[in-house]
């Protein structure tokens, strides 16, 4: 279909959408570097070139190390949770005798997905409560003492109590992406392979996961993406604390940027975190086909 | 007999799972019924009385400015970066031109920034372009983070259009715009449809933003509000829990109603055959 003036007629349809990416997208992530080369902050007039000493800076900063070890605890549980058990249970609810209930249980397990992440966090961190919550009487009914458990509160548990909260709400979303995957693939293969007597177990692991290979790459990046970049949950459970215990890239980006008012460093951060999340999104464009028909 | 047992197994361990992700939601709704008494000396038992006025008390005490500014946010989020993908990818799917891929390739970039690396120069920005504190300001920075993907759901869909369609119109004397807006449009109401509620579920939930462009009370979202809630009001954790309550409703009734476009938004991003 070439038509006369399709380039002009072409820009002037892109032309809304690529002005707002580029200068709400592109260019605060080219803004954000340059900011990160001075110091700065939102309440002073003070601004004062000091090259790459943020970066520096960033390298020896303990709480960064905090940080990336917390994002990490996210990245395994994520992966763990939101690929290989969502995987498990969407494999088990496609099983024949299960089909009846599919419905059912694909529904319950997606709700919590659809909640605010605050209000996961706020739910959970009520859950959690030595006073109010839940989590104490349960542990209780199997007899652990709970005088001294306080999830959120002691600085080795937080970012697991965090996390879990995490888990439980996506979990569900990756099962139900995962069965629309799986009712792809043919049941024809199934059947073959029951024929050859094939145990549901060597199904799963010969037919179903290899024939998912590019969905389940996917969303692995997405998930990894997703847990470089948490934010909402440690803020509003913990607030990066107890000390510096829960800080995450992002929450520590906020506190040093909106709180400590050192915008300059906090800019370094976020170029920081842009690094990683743009890296993992490469892999993410790749997998998915941008051919021109 | 011995697979007879262990489709007893798979389905007590399915249930333990389905109990686990529903307790903490019954939970939620039923502290928002108690009182704070009840929550603290209590915590297994049913509300004595349903305390209706919790949700009332809520709603009054901000829940309702906070609904009223997140239904104007995400609804203008919503709408500006749905019908900018909609006109994006009508040339990146249907009319031929040099520099396409390039331009593909910037829109679908926009997937890999993440808001988190942007959030203190769009602060910055914010406050030069007098959309700090606005709702404005949220619409079109939450919109603009949805616009790539959207551009690549509603591309893929238009690309499966035939294209004998616009040939045959063309042929009639058909203008490009008349294209679009009597043929493409109204054939990809589903993708459209499915668009926004992926966009909507973003937006509605969107927490950082909020907390860093908007600053006075009466312009606050829901995510935040119920935030500063939690902070404000510690010891009325029935209030903030009925807040909550009310927060998670839109959402819900949405999905059980559009059910099919809404699984279909999420699974386009992430399914590959």
């Amino acid at each position: 279909m070439s038509r006369k003036g399709g380039r002009k007629t072409a820009f002037i349809y892109l032309a809304p959408a690529m002005i707002v990416i580029i200068v709400f997208l592109y260019l605060p992530i080219i803004l954000n570097f340059m900011n990160s080369l001075y110091k700065w902050g939102a309440m002073s007039t003070e601004v004062k070139w000091v090259g790459f000493k943020y970066y520096k800076q960033l390298m020896e900063d303990d709480t960064i190390r905090v940080a990336l070890k917390n994002n990490l605890v996210f990245v395994v549980t994520s992966v763990f949770c939101q690929i290989g058990v969502s995987l498990v249970i969407s494999a088990v609810l496609e099983s024949k005798f299960l089909r009846p209930w599919q419905s059912l249980f694909r529904t319950i397990y997606f709700i919590p997905s659809l909640l605010m992440i605050t209000v996961t966090g706020i739910t959970f961190k009520m859950l959690y409560s030595p006073t109010i919550g839940l989590l104490n009487p349960i542990l209780e009914l199997f007899g652990v003492n709970t005088s001294h458990v306080d999830i959120l509160g002691n600085a080795k548990t937080a970012i697991w109590g965090v996390a879990a909260a995490s888990q439980w709400q996506f979990v569900g979303y990756t099962v139900v992406l995962f069965i629309v995957a799986m009712q792809s693939i043919s049941d024809d293969i199934y059947e073959a392979a029951e024929i050859d007597g094939a145990s549901g177990i060597q199904r799963f692991f010969w037919i179903t996961v290899p024939l998912m290979k590019n969905t389940i790459m996917i969303n692995m990046i997405i998930i990894i993406t997703g847990a470089v970049r948490v934010y909402d949950e440690v803020y509003v459970m913990t607030n990066g604390g107890p000390g510096r215990a829960t800080q995450t890239l992002a929450t520590y980006l906020y506190q040093v940027g909106f709180k400590n008012d050192q915008m300059g460093y906090a800019s370094a951060i976020a170029f920081f975190v842009f690094l990683i999340t743009f890296i993992l999104g490469l892999f993410q464009m790749k997998g998915y086909d941008l051919s021109d028909d | 007999m011995k697979k007879k047992i262990s489709h007893i197994l798979i389905l007590a361990v399915l249930i333990l799972f389905a109990f686990i992700i529903i307790l903490p939601l019954v939970w939620m709704v039923l502290t928002g019924f108690k009182t704070n008494t009840e929550l603290f000396l209590e915590p297994w038992k049913l509300p004595k009385e349903w305390k209706i006025e919790n949700y009332i008390n809520a709603w009054n005490a901000g829940i309702g400015v906070f609904f009223k500014n997140s239904v104007i946010t995400t609804a203008g989020s919503t709408a500006l970066s749905t019908l900018l993908a909609c006109f994006a990818a009508y040339p990146l799917s249907r009319i031929k031109f040099k520099t396409k891929k390039l331009w593909v390739i910037i829109i679908l970039g926009g997937l890999m920034l993440a808001p988190q690396s942007a959030v203190i120069s769009l602060f910055k920005m914010s406050q030069v372009l007098g959309l700090y504190d606005s709702y404005a300001g949220m619409m079109i920075i939450t919109g603009a983070f949805r616009i790539p993907f959207a551009t690549f759901l509603i591309m893929t869909f238009y690309k499966d259009i035939s294209v004998s369609l616009d040939e045959s119109a063309y042929i009639d004397g058909a203008k490009t715009r008349q294209v679009f807006w009597r043929i493409i449009i109204p054939l990809s109401k589903p993708i459209i449809a499915s668009c926004a509620i992926v966009s909507f579920r973003a937006v509605w939930n969107e927490l950082m933003f909020a907390n860093v462009l908007l600053e006075s009370t009466a312009k606050k979202t829901i995510p935040i509000g119920l935030v500063n809630f939690q902070g404000a009001t510690t010891t009325n954790w029935t209030m903030v829990m009925a807040g909550m309550v009310i927060a998670s409703v839109p959402l819900i009734i949405v999905f059980l109603f559009l059910q099919k476009q809404f699984i279909r938004g999420l699974t386009a991003g992430g399914v590959k055959g």
